[in-house]
């Protein structure tokens, strides 16, 4: 038996995790278009910043111990789904028995004049953070384009770094998909206290300079000078080579609940699969990493033989900016007629927030309040009745003795 | 290959007295020293990894400690796999070294068993005392409120 | 007011070995510790200290002692300080003293003057560790003879018995009194070692049924807890005529103690007082009581024996053989020094006598009536050790009871506050928080360890004597020798004194 994975990273060693927990013989074949060694993406805004030096995600005997053959800094250009062989850039051609697309995501960057200058990034890769790494300088005008989580890594990151850094973002606030207004403002004054200037509900349209990024133009008129520009918008499911094959695609690729793909014994994990979720019961893409190691887990119990089903998810961050916590999950943004309990404190700058609908807990966000907050989502998970403790989910030691008795027991006796 | 721990801890809450000795020997035993007095004098005292469920006006208590699950979430949420099952005694250890303080574990943990370091550096969870042989808070429970079972080996 | 009481005891903890773990302030049911977080320091309300020690032992650092209140008032033979802090506390309060536990006042303590025998020479003594060593012993009527059949076969009906591996009961303690764990671990310690408790009158748990093979219940004058299948749980029942810490006066269980287990064990409502009567009221004499003994070996169908429990009073002897001719199977003498949840401290410390002497005098009287056949004989109220168990068994007592021995194996501290419901190793309370301090696992092993020390203790003494029975030291006085006693207690204790040979 011989399993081929394109991508690796998290989705990855999910499913070289999960096929030797079945099968200590088969063949496992890893490519890369990278050339490192197995490391973790969210770990590089961390690298930039100094504060890590090694981002492997996983020890450096890993492919040894768990015998998988690299192929790294190599492009898969195509797959034959007939044949079932992966075509290689150098035209390498190999064969799989089970295949696993961990492609992942790519960044998205708009098409505007200008983007062929030097000094414009994006914030994904290690090789992204390699490059800004050799580029910049104490005090350094960066413009990050997206106040989302990897554009705000960054921000920190270049803070850090002691570069003076603007932040673009398109919508009215900055951190969309996980805070609501009144957090997202919350947090904007912890990187406005740092020196980051944000301008919301603005673009860019225009990037001047010689043979460097030297000034942009924005939506609003206004130019910026600049050294250095990041895209940080966000990612889309990396499918270009699939596109136009019989591998079914939405935004991303389709999945049963086996993570197998509509081409047998093809199977695909990560972000840059569509998955059931769990709170709106549509399939989508989740990009986050959790989910790319458990998706990846499951197809490669599948693919060694074992029938395991995903079981689905949902959305959930964790994520610090400086010395501030932030925790969210669910559906942030809820139609009008959830009920919502909440606890402000602008002054220590603690928020805790949920969402409940019909006594289930639909989502929530906490800021500098995030301890044991994974009982929380293991309400939403098991759609537990909140109603009778409602009020004790927004203090900051929310614990056992708040749940009902038998849940309690059950939980911690069951195991 | 299918690892899975081979010892859990159960509280045992008809006899827990809320005492927190067991929070008080943890901090003991991770402290570097053997001393309590010297331990609680530390300026970098750490953290316990057995917290004491408690509530106001509320008879029952009970002392948790991480459930080293079978199948541990906090594992798969890992960012920097700072967070692993020990190959020996199957526990889940953190290695506080590559642990960059993101709190995933703390997100997905559903016993809210693991808690972020005085310091706030790294994650700081129950280790079973795997340098020390067997839990000190089941050693030092003046109630034998805590029970260390040894789980049979599936493999 | 301002009270003029000081506290009987101070708290002295080493600043350099406190850690600030707070440890006393959550354990203390009295509040006597207190974190004080601006000073970072554990202050303590010394007035409240009760002396029960529960946070020395569960200091981690060991940094807590508790000494007496060295203050002293001016010396006085007359007044004490004892004396003196009474007063203030009636003139403060204007009501009855309670205490806990038993009388713990300067009487005699006979046990203490009363020495054992060994042999020497002449009939070698035996080495329990060689040789079997017998402690059985049967609480009950014995027939007057035995008649065989042709083919050797008892034909005697031998009335119910109770078979005990050693000489030693737990006593009367109810469930009210002490706690659900308390009555389990002591449960649980006769099924162990093959001995009895006793339910007192506080019913028969549901959580206790899978003990009712060893236990006894108890039928008191307030009846609480008392139906057909209570009486048929048990392995024998006890009319408890009265006990030796309030000889003469009833029980008061305040009705906010009667939660609903107390309720539903004691079979009456929530919340009212559970009051036993000074009397059974349908008891006024020896023919009354033995209307009740006999009403209850009906009930039981005559499968269980019937005992009496009185309190060691003036009268003793009389009362014993009227019980004796009343039917009973078996008597429990309870002394002076008897424990007690909560009685008035002076009835507790000025009424009855020393259960050595009533206990010598129930035996002479019942030898002299021709009854002692008739009757198991069982002392409590004072046995500390296994020493006084073989003087007890000695001076004529079939078994002995233990209770206060039980409890300070459970954990007790003689603080003397059961009254209080506060008692800080989850012995005398009720209080759900205070309850589970005593781990019935832990409870058990202590009490039956304590009654297996015994065991041990009494064959290595019986064999010192050249004994390898028990049944062949009961009422065996030659064996004792009194110390430092005037003829008339060593009259009564029928024993010689010491240097006295045979």
């Amino acid at each position: 038996m011989r399993y081929v994975i394109i991508g690796n990273s998290i989705a990855s060693a999910g499913c070289i995790e999960g096929i030797r927990r079945v099968d200590s013989e088969g063949e496992i074949i890893i490519i890369s278009d990278e050339p490192y060694h197995i490391y973790s993406r969210p770990l590089i805004s961390y690298w930039l910043s100094k504060k890590v030096k090694d981002i492997s995600y996983r020890p450096v005997d890993y492919y040894e111990k768990y015998r998988v053959t690299p192929i790294l800094g190599k492009k898969v250009i195509q797959v034959d789904f007939e044949s079932k062989e992966v075509i290689l850039e150098n035209g390498e051609k190999i064969k799989y028995d089970k295949l696993l697309i961990a492609t992942g995501g790519k960044p998205f960057i708009p098409n505007i004049p200008g983007l062929d200058k030097k000094n414009i990034f994006t914030f994904i890769r290690f090789d992204d953070v390699k490059k800004i790494n050799e580029v910049i300088f104490d005090g350094a005008k960066v413009i990050v384009i997206g106040a989302g989580l990897s554009g705000l890594k960054a921000v920190e990151a270049l803070i850090k770094r002691n570069c003076k850094v603007t932040v673009v973002e398109l919508a009215g606030r900055i951190l969309g998909s996980i805070l609501d207004e009144d957090g997202a403002r919350m947090v904007q004054e912890i990187f406005e206290e740092k020196g980051v200037i944000f301008l919301l509900e603005n673009s860019v349209v225009e990037i001047f300079g010689e043979e460097k990024v030297r000034e942009i133009l924005l939506k609003s008129g206004e130019a910026l000078p600049a050294d250095i520009l990041i895209f940080a918008i966000g990612v889309v499911p990396n499918v270009d080579i699939f596109r136009g094959t019989k591998l079914k695609i939405n935004r991303g690729i389709l999945v049963n609940e086996r993570m197998e793909t509509n081409i047998p014994d093809v199977y695909s994990a990560g972000d840059v699969v569509e998955a059931l979720d769990l709170l709106t019961n549509e399939d989508r893409v989740i990009p986050i990493l959790p989910n790319a190691y458990m998706q990846g887990e499951i197809a490669g119990l599948n693919m060694a033989g074992r029938e395991v089903k995903y079981s689905g998810s949902f959305s959930m961050n964790s994520i610090g900016f400086f010395d501030v916590h932030i925790m969210s999950a669910g559906i942030i943004n809820p139609p009008a007629e959830v009920e919502v309990i909440k606890r402000i404190d602008l002054e220590r700058k603690i928020y805790r927030k949920l969402y409940i609908r019909g006594g289930k807990i639909l989502g929530f966000m906490f800021i500098n309040s995030i301890d044991r907050t994974g009982m929380i989502v293991d309400l939403i998970k098991n759609r537990i009745d909140v109603s009778n403790f409602k009020d004790r989910l927004l203090s900051d030691n929310f614990g056992f003795l708040d749940l009902p008795k038998e849940f309690r027991k059950e939980k911690i006796l069951g195991v | 290959m299918e690892l899975k721990t081979k010892k859990r801890i159960y509280p045992k809450e008809d006899v827990c007295i809320g005492c927190h000795l067991c929070e008080i020997y943890c901090i003991l035993a991770h402290s570097g020293t053997r001393d309590l007095i010297k331990a609680f004098k530390k300026l970098d005292k750490p953290s316990p990894r057995v917290l004491v469920e408690e509530k106001d006006g509320y008879y029952i208590t009970f002392a948790l400690q991480c459930r080293h699950c079978d199948d541990p979430l906090c594992i798969k949420a890992c960012i920097t796999g700072a967070m692993h099952r020990d190959e020996n005694t199957g526990y889940i250890i953190c290695d506080e070294e590559r642990c960059v303080g993101c709190w995933s574990c703390i997100l997905v943990c559903p016993y809210g068993a693991i808690r972020r370091s005085e310091d706030g550096k790294a994650v700081s969870k129950c280790d079973l005392c795997i340098e020390k042989g067997n839990p000190v808070c089941v050693e030092n429970c003046p109630n034998e409120a805590l029970e260390l079972k040894e789980l049979e080996d599936l493999a | 007011m301002k009270t003029l009481y000081e506290s009987d005891f101070i708290v002295i903890r080493d600043e350099i070995r406190c850690i600030r773990c707070k440890v006393c302030v959550r354990q203390c049911a009295n509040e006597v510790h207190q974190y004080d977080e601006e000073d970072d320091r554990v202050i303590a309300e010394n007035s409240r200290c009760v002396g029960c020690h529960r946070c020395v032992t569960l200091c981690p650092t060991k940094a807590i002692t508790i000494i007496r209140n060295p203050l002293d008032f001016r010396e006085n033979y007359q007044w004490t300080a004892r004396a003196i802090k009474d007063i203030y506390k009636q003139a403060e309060t204007g009501g009855i003293l309670l205490t806990g536990m038993g009388n713990d006042k300067e009487y005699p303590i006979y046990w203490d003057r009363l020495l054992i025998n060994a042999s020497q020479v002449t009939n070698p003594s035996i080495d329990p560790l060689r040789e079997p060593m017998e402690l059985k012993t049967f609480i009950g009527r014995k027939p007057e003879k035995l008649e065989f059949d042709n083919y050797g076969r008892l034909i005697t009906e031998i009335p119910p018995q109770l078979e005990l591996e050693v000489p030693i009961m737990f006593s009367a303690m109810s469930f009210g009194s002490i706690s659900i764990n308390a009555c389990e671990s002591l449960a649980r310690a006769s099924v162990e070692v093959g001995t009895f408790w006793n339910t007192g009158e506080g019913g028969l748990h549901k959580k206790l049924y899978p003990y009712k093979e060893r236990a006894i219940v108890q039928c008191a004058s307030g009846r609480f807890g008392v139906d057909v299948e209570y009486l048929n749980a048990g392995s024998a029942i006890e009319i408890k005529i009265g006990q030796g810490a309030k000889p003469g006066i009833g029980g008061h269980l305040p009705g906010e103690k009667v939660g609903e287990e107390v309720s539903q064990t004691r079979m009456i409502p929530i919340g009212t007082d559970a009051i036993s009567p000074a009397p059974h009221h349908d008891i006024y004499s020896i023919e009354d009581l033995r209307q009740l003994i006999y009403a209850l070996k009906e009930a039981v169908n005559y499968k269980k024996p019937v005992g009496v429990k009185i309190a060691a009073v003036h009268n003793v002897s009389a009362i014993a053989s009227g019980i004796a001719r009343a039917g009973a199977d078996y008597i429990a003498i309870d002394g002076f020094r008897g424990g007690t949840g909560a009685a008035p401290t002076r009835i507790r410390d000025n009424v009855g006598i020393p259960v050595e002497l009533a206990l010598a005098s129930v035996d002479t009287r019942l030898r002299e009536e021709g009854l002692r056949n008739q009757i198991s004989l069982i002392v409590g109220g004072s046995i500390r050790n296994s020493a006084d168990v073989i003087k007890a068994i000695a001076l004529g007592a079939d078994a002995v009871y233990i209770a206060t021995s039980a409890l300070v194996a459970l954990g007790c501290h003689l603080c003397q506050n059961c009254h209080t419901g506060k008692c800080n190793w989850g012995i005398a309370t009720q209080d759900p928080n205070l309850v589970k301090r005593l781990n019935p696992d832990i409870g058990a092993k202590r009490a039956s360890n304590l009654l297996k020390a015994w065991s041990h203790e009494i064959k290595e003494m019986l064999g010192g004597m050249g004994i390898n029975a028990l049944e062949s030291l009961r009422g065996n006085r030659l064996m004792l020798r009194g110390v430092g006693l005037n003829e008339k207690e060593l009259e009564i204790l029928g024993i010689k004194h010491a240097g006295e040979g045979i």
